[in-house]
């Protein structure tokens, strides 16, 4: 797969779904690899429900612009974030939705994965979601180490949640690993 | 605990960067998109032995900090737009009584309500000219998390070097960013105190100074038993309604205290900027888009250059006169319509076009619409 | 009181004349306020008052003490800030009815819930005396003012009762025409660890004396006599004689915890946390 020197993250989901902490901790474990990046959100006045985004810059050299023109992923967990942030995606573009999201795209030029459903019904909370999908995008896009999200993770999760954050962690990178193990992550 | 990178919030770098020079006291009231400011200190302070304290509204915070000031404490007032507009009584009243304090201004898109939670940049003339009467000002502005954590520090130094409330003034963007920031290169920053009186009680002159320094400060509780008012007042402290000399020897010293120190308050950052032919000048947020422009536009062979200013008042008038000396153009993105841009225009030659590029839709600066520009494409460009 | 007492040891007597008018209570006021320091001996080095806007507020400036005359409706939020950056200091504020109750209305409410250690001194005249006679949060209803030339349409506050409800410790209700109780309850006042409001009705005999046919100084005092009524009085009057009394007095006094204290203990929380 194609190296570029900066990863342009864009994710989004529902109000209170914490895609702006799993934004932190990419931020976070791309700081632990020593490299440039900056992360900014945008929000309505809502802590639940609405639609939220949360942009992750990871580079090897310093970042002016601060937010995403071009993102090399793109996550939605609702249909509504995916409607309202699935823009500037370009050919090559990997994104990345919840199995429930509908899209305008072909089902095969998007990797759909059951990432709600895996936090309510094998984890048990639905609110870890984030983290879940945190590993299906680090594993797919091999775009950060397994150990330096973990090690984020630990930084930016209350520490009485974090066995179960690593679960959901552990889970979403083996939804990932799995579906590579078939195909190729589908791009557009 | 700071030799590591550290992944930081702009808001945090500032709380840090408060701690760092020496913070004692933080009074404010919540408000997007700065209430992380005080979340952080509520927490930090009193592990410190300092005071935190949320007061009944913004007003009342901008007095605590005055009052706590006044014990010699350094201190602290975090707010956005909304909260600006309220502090500026109490803001002309440190400036006038010459207590030092810091006030924080995450700039959030006004007028009124407005949009909390985006970002804008309209508060630049307000943070000049906020409160009323005839005064000068200091207001920084950072365009990135580190820089936060170094002008929070230097807003302190220059409240306590010249005895007068300092600005200094996010957006929404910088105030939220996250970024890596390594901050141990500030370790061994001077951090300044207000200087204390040398004479006994019985020989103080609370406001007697040169006529373009402040004077020494006494804490309440010290002996020293003065008074202070917001009326003016001549070197007693005492009103001195009918003495016209007095008035006008404060009130220009008031003024002249910062302004003969242009050269000293004046701080920026400068790339590209001396064989361009078109500087680009910028501050917070929109240097960063600015930075990006450049970089690009030199790619396609326009010699552009950047112009970064941390000060934004008192007006680097040296500064801005100096750099954009024989500069075919000088244009100036900003979150507003255009604010700072007629201001530089008041001081550059008539040689040089100034053009105002604003964005005003709650969105940071895009950089784009500086390239468009140089393509004779920007719809929002007028050359002032 | 004792006898030695000089009022001039703790004025700035180079201040003097003061711009009070003929007939003014804030002298009377600040006289009282003066003899509660020396009673109790308090340091003058560590005593700090805090005034806002108006006649009385000009108090500050006349006193040897740290002093703070800040802006209008403003003194409690500066008095707050003084005294939680340094609780050994002794704030005082003295102020009058428009700029404790009107402009200041959300710092008195605020700073009687915290209980801070803030002494408050309100001179109620009745009347914006500064800027030339406007009516006032306390301004009785049906009383004349410059902008109640058909008589005050707004009910009055009791602020007394507002202090006692939003959890001020010590409320009491003085007279001018009564210098050595007014004396004695600013000492309650001081001693009170907690937040304290002695409200003092005095006399504007050039404003609200003169728009409200009250007659001069003398007749103003005397207006106080007849139509105020000591807490233990009322206690044995009917209902019926009470109307339209105004009662004076000790209102309130208790114990609750006082906002200062309560900060010293997060300190202490927060520091053994970061242990």
């Amino acid at each position: 797969m194609k190296e570029p020197k900066q990863w342009q993250i864009r994710l989004s989901g529902s109000g209170g779904q914490g895609l702006i902490l799993a934004g932190i901790i990419l931020a976070e474990a791309g700081n632990l690899e020593n490299k440039y990046v900056v992360q900014t959100q945008s929000y309505g006045p809502e802590a639940r429900g609405g639609a939220s985004r949360a942009e992750v810059i990871i580079s090897d050299a310093p970042i002016d612009y601060l937010e995403v023109e071009t993102a090399d992923i793109f996550l939605a967990l609702t249909s509504e974030a995916y409607a309202k942030y699935c823009y500037n995606v370009a050919p090559g573009s990997i994104v990345i939705i919840d199995e429930n999201v509908k899209t305008k795209l072909q089902r095969t030029r998007v990797n759909a994965f059951p990432i709600i459903s895996t936090a309510r019904d094998t984890l048990g909370r639905e609110i870890v979601a984030n983290i879940v999908a945190l590993g299906v995008l680090v594993s797919l896009s091999e775009i950060l180490h397994h150990d330096s999200v973990k090690a984020a993770l630990k930084k930016r999760v209350p520490p009485h949640t974090m066995e179960l954050n690593a679960r959901a962690f552990e889970k979403g990178w083996a939804l990932g690993k799995e579906r590579l193990a078939v195909k190729e992550v589908e791009k557009i | 605990m700071t030799s590591e990178r550290r992944l930081m919030q702009g808001n945090e770098a500032c709380a840090e960067g408060a701690l760092k020079a020496g913070l004692q006291f933080f009074a404010g009231y919540p408000i997007t998109p700065s209430t992380e400011i005080a979340e952080i200190l509520a927490k930090k302070l009193p592990k410190l032995g300092g005071k935190f304290i949320q007061m009944e509204d913004e007003i009342a915070s901008m007095a605590a900090v005055i009052g706590a000031s006044l014990t010699g404490a350094k201190s602290l007032t975090a707010t956005s737009g909304p909260g600006f507009s309220l502090k500026q009584e109490n803001l002309g009243f440190a400036i006038m009584t010459e207590v030092p304090c810091v006030i924080v201004n995450v700039q959030r898109l006004g007028p009124s309500t407005g949009g909390p939670t985006l970002t804008a940049q309209g508060d630049v003339l307000q943070a000049r000219w906020g409160t009323h009467g005839e005064h000068a000002i200091i207001a920084l502005c950072p365009a990135s998390v580190e820089e936060t954590y170094y002008l929070t520090i230097m807003a302190f130094n220059y409240a306590e070097r010249f005895r007068t409330p300092v600005i200094l003034l996010l957006d929404e963007t910088i105030g939220h960013l996250r970024e890596s920031v390594q901050l141990d290169k500030y370790d061994k920053m001077k951090i300044f105190s207000r200087p204390r009186p040398w004479e006994t009680p019985d020989k103080y002159l609370p406001y007697a100074a040169e006529d373009d320094e402040p004077p020494p400060m006494a804490v309440f509780g010290e002996g020293y038993r003065y008074h202070v008012t917001g009326l003016v007042h001549d070197e007693t402290g005492f009103p001195c309604t009918g003495n016209h000399a007095a008035i006008d020897r404060l009130l220009r010293r008031l003024t002249n205290k910062i302004l003969a120190h242009e050269d000293e308050i004046t701080l920026y950052k400068e790339t590209m900027t001396e064989d361009a032919e078109h500087l680009l000048i910028a501050f917070g947020a929109s240097a960063r888009s600015a930075a990006s422009a450049v970089k690009i536009a030199r790619r396609e062979g326009i010699r552009a250059g950047l112009l970064q200013v941390q000060t934004l008042w008192p007006f680097p008038e040296k500064l801005i006169r100096q750099k954009t000396l024989g500069k075919r153009s000088v244009l100036v993105p900003e979150m507003n319509l255009g604010q700072y841009a007629r201001e530089i225009k008041k001081v550059v030659s008539d040689k040089t076009m100034v053009v105002t590029l604003s964005q005003i839709d709650g969105r940071l600066f895009h950089p784009n619409k500086i390239l468009a520009y140089f393509k004779g494409e920007e719809k929002h460009a007028e050359v002032l | 009181m004792p006898k030695s007492f000089n009022v001039n040891k703790y004025l700035r007597m180079d201040k003097m004349p003061h711009i009070w008018c003929p007939g003014c209570g804030n002298g009377m006021v600040m006289s009282a306020f003066l003899r509660a320091v020396d009673s109790l001996q308090l340091d003058p080095n560590r005593v700090v008052v805090v005034s806002g806007i108006g006649c009385s507020s000009r108090i500050s400036g006349y006193l040897d003490f740290n002093t703070l005359h800040t802006t209008h409706g403003r003194p409690l939020a500066f008095a707050t800030g003084i005294k939680l950056a340094e609780p050994t200091l002794e704030v005082v504020v003295i102020t009058g009815d428009g700029d404790a109750t009107a402009i200041g209305g959300n710092h008195f409410l605020h700073s009687c819930r915290r209980n801070i250690n803030i002494t408050l001194i309100v001179i109620n005249n009745y009347i914006y005396g500064m800027t030339g006679g406007q009516y006032s949060p306390l301004t009785h209803k049906g009383d004349f003012a410059t902008t109640a030339p058909y008589g005050n349409v707004e009910p009055e506050l009791d602020m007394c009762k507002v202090a006692e409800s939003a959890g001020a410790t010590y409320v009491a209700r003085g007279v001018t025409y009564k210098p050595v109780s007014m004396e004695d309850m600013i000492i309650k006042a001081l001693e009170n660890k907690g937040f304290s409001l002695v409200e003092i009705l005095s006399q504007c005999p050039v404003y609200y004396g003169r728009m409200n046919k009250k007659g001069d100084a003398v007749e103003m005092l005397k207006w106080q006599k007849e139509n105020t009524v000591t807490m233990k009085a009322a206690a044995q009057m009917a209902p019926s004689a009470l109307k339209g009394k105004i009662i004076t007095g000790v209102l309130s006094s208790r114990y609750r915890p006082e906002y200062t204290e309560e900060y010293e203990n997060v300190i202490q929380q927060a520091q053994e946390s970061a242990q």
